[in-house]
């Protein structure tokens, strides 16, 4: 292990390190607890320059109701909810099909398909912005929670087949084989025996994909502008221009949406994990 | 990568079969149609298209006029579009200081004390949130009112500084508020890796009297390659994604100081209806961008191989 586990030092260098893992983590977070300090003032104490005493009256619960009675957050939660899970639903199932493919069938164009995904995945935005918004257009769902699911769909199906087919790539062939000789379909070997082995990465996936789709922000400006369909991404961002001066509010929207995946983050911690970091110990 | 080992167009006991109609050859491409075809409809055609738009002159409502190279001329005369390309690189640049942080961070941490599963999480924190919140969470900070950096600033004596309006500061600021989640993620990288270290080359190092610095550049360093080049290659693309902080924070302001390729193009589109002339920019970022993906690419040919 290295550095040498700090263990086997002296007390004091013990001591000074847990001292300054705390202090560096306070420091870390320090514009964020910051925001979090501001979400639970009352506006008095804001008009008055009180951002970092300690506040007069403790808001907590006032300002977090007020964000879901005055400002449309509620509405804009539920729309991420209802273009995330579909969208990451489709991309998963997409691409454990396709990354099976690539990864346990051998032909010549395979490996050509494999690097269109990946070079895919790595695509600036902007050069599909305006053909993906005009295509959106043409099948008239501009402005729906469609038009976000189906790009992302399509897009995040690039990094999810580079993912599945880099641990599909790891199974054991001999199961596959046997079945193949006894004479089971290709597509029965698909769902009976490729599906149950790979079930532990498509949770990692789903729980990376879940982050990158809910924390999406430039389609939601390109592909919906209603607030019936906007995710809270875009929603937050209206509300910082509308409630300029009510720090407190936004403060606590952001928290608010910054939420869903942080706790997502926090109970599936291991495999966000797994899910990111796929690739960084193999060449 | 691993290799894939298996032969899957296997030798086939019954030779009556066809070599066109046996499943192995149709299943595959069965399982691959519907990513294919998705991916194609909003990836592949949509960056052709694009290139084939950056040579009309387009309101995005209107006929289209082919004006041929036109749109590059106006590019290459514009100031927006040398600011621009300047901030590109320098956030380029200064990106690339994520990874040593990341793995500064990662040593850092890398100990087996009472809670340090929390520390690593709430490090890794600023990655999983929004960019937005981050961008909000920054302009807050950097605030000249009350941001706490200004605070700080007072505290020691200084005076307090605008950095978002600031023509000289401004890209500075929002490039630091970009570098906080992206040091996140190099430091999982690294503390993934350093998980991963051969142990029987640290000892027999260890017995050569390898300490400190010439352990860490010549043991562990090469051992964490792996990691290095994912690290690398995320950064260089958060890096040229640079859209959702400056449109947050500044909107390229002030006076399109602190704009990027990637926020040029939106608001030629967007706010000002030039369709053929965003397009124009974005294959520029497209250009700067397929270096690294043609250097990825060839890396991971070769690696299949």
């Amino acid at each position: 292990m290295f550095p040498r586990p700090i263990e086997k030092a002296s007390k004091g260098v013990n001591i000074s390190y847990r001292i300054a893992l705390v202090a560096s983590i306070v420091l870390w977070l320090l514009p964020l607890l910051a925001v979090m300090a501001t979400s639970v003032r009352s506006l008095g104490d804001i008009n008055e320059g009180n951002y970092w005493g300690w506040p007069s009256e403790w808001m907590l619960i006032e300002n977090y109701t007020q964000v879901f009675t005055s400002t449309p957050m509620a509405q804009y939660l539920m729309n991420s909810l209802i273009i995330t899970l579909p969208a990451v639903a489709g991309a998963v199932a997409l691409s454990t099909l396709a990354g099976y493919a690539l990864a346990k069938y051998q032909f010549k164009a395979n490996i050509w398909i494999f690097a269109t995904f990946i070079a895919g995945n790595f695509v600036p935005f902007q050069i599909l912005m305006i053909p993906v918004r005009d295509l959106t257009i043409s099948f008239g769902l501009y402005d729906t929670h469609w038009a976000i699911i189906f790009f992302h769909i399509a897009f995040q199906s690039g990094f999810c087949t580079l993912f599945m087919r880099n641990f599909i790539v790891g199974l054991p062939t001999e199961l596959i084989e046997s079945a193949r000789v006894e004479g089971v379909s290709e597509f029965k070997i698909f769902f009976h025996i490729v599906l149950p082995l790979v079930r532990p990465a498509t949770a990692a996936l789903a729980v990376l994909v879940f982050t990158f789709i809910w924390n999406d922000f430039f389609w939601a400006l390109v592909l919906v502008q209603s607030d019936e369909v906007r995710p809270v991404t875009a929603g937050l961002s209206a509300l910082q221009g509308q409630w300029l001066a009510s720090w407190q509010l936004i403060s606590a929207g952001a928290v608010v949406a910054a939420l869903p995946p942080v706790i997502l983050f926090f109970t599936m911690q291991r495999h966000f994990i797994a899910g990111l970091t796929l690739g960084a110990t193999k060449g | 990568m691993a290799q894939s080992s298996p032969q899957i167009g296997l030798p086939d006991s019954r030779p009556s079969t066809r070599r066109k109609w046996r499943p192995t050859v149709i299943a595959p491409w069965l399982f691959l149609a519907p990513a294919m075809i998705v991916f194609f409809v909003y990836v592949i055609y949509p960056v052709f298209d694009s290139i084939w738009l950056s040579f009309f002159d387009w309101d995005g409502l209107g006929d289209k006029t082919w004006i041929g190279l036109d749109n590059y001329r106006e590019l290459f005369d514009s100031d927006t579009f040398w600011k621009a390309f300047s901030n590109n690189l320098l956030w380029l640049v200064l990106f690339m200081l994520a990874p040593p942080c990341g793995l500064a961070i990662a040593l850092f941490l890398n100990q087996q004390v009472a809670g340090i599963r929390a520390v690593k999480a709430l490090f890794f924190f600023p990655f999983v949130i929004s960019q937005v919140v981050v961008g909000l969470v920054f302009s807050w900070f950097y605030d000249p009112n009350f941001g706490l950096l200004n605070e700080a600033i007072v505290f020691f004596g200084g005076d307090p500084i605008a950095i978002l309006a600031d023509e000289k500061l401004v890209t500075y600021g929002i490039i630091a508020a970009g570098l906080w989640p992206q040091i996140a993620y190099c430091m999982i990288l690294y503390l993934t890796g350093l998980n991963n270290l051969n142990g029987e080359q640290i000892e027999a190092a260890q017995l050569d009297n390898a300490k400190g610095w010439k352990m860490l550049w010549y043991i562990v360093i090469p051992q964490l390659s792996p990691a290095t080049f994912i690290a690398i290659v995320v950064t260089v693309i958060g890096a040229l994604r640079s859209f959702d902080l400056v449109a947050t924070m500044t909107a390229g302001g002030p006076w399109g100081s602190s704009t990027v390729l990637a926020y040029m193009m939106y608001e030629e589109a967007i706010f000002n209806y030039r369709m053929g002339y965003g397009a124009a920019v974005a294959v520029v970022l497209f250009l700067i961008m397929d270096i690294y993906i043609a250097y990825f690419l060839w890396r991971m040919v070769k690696s299949e191989k």
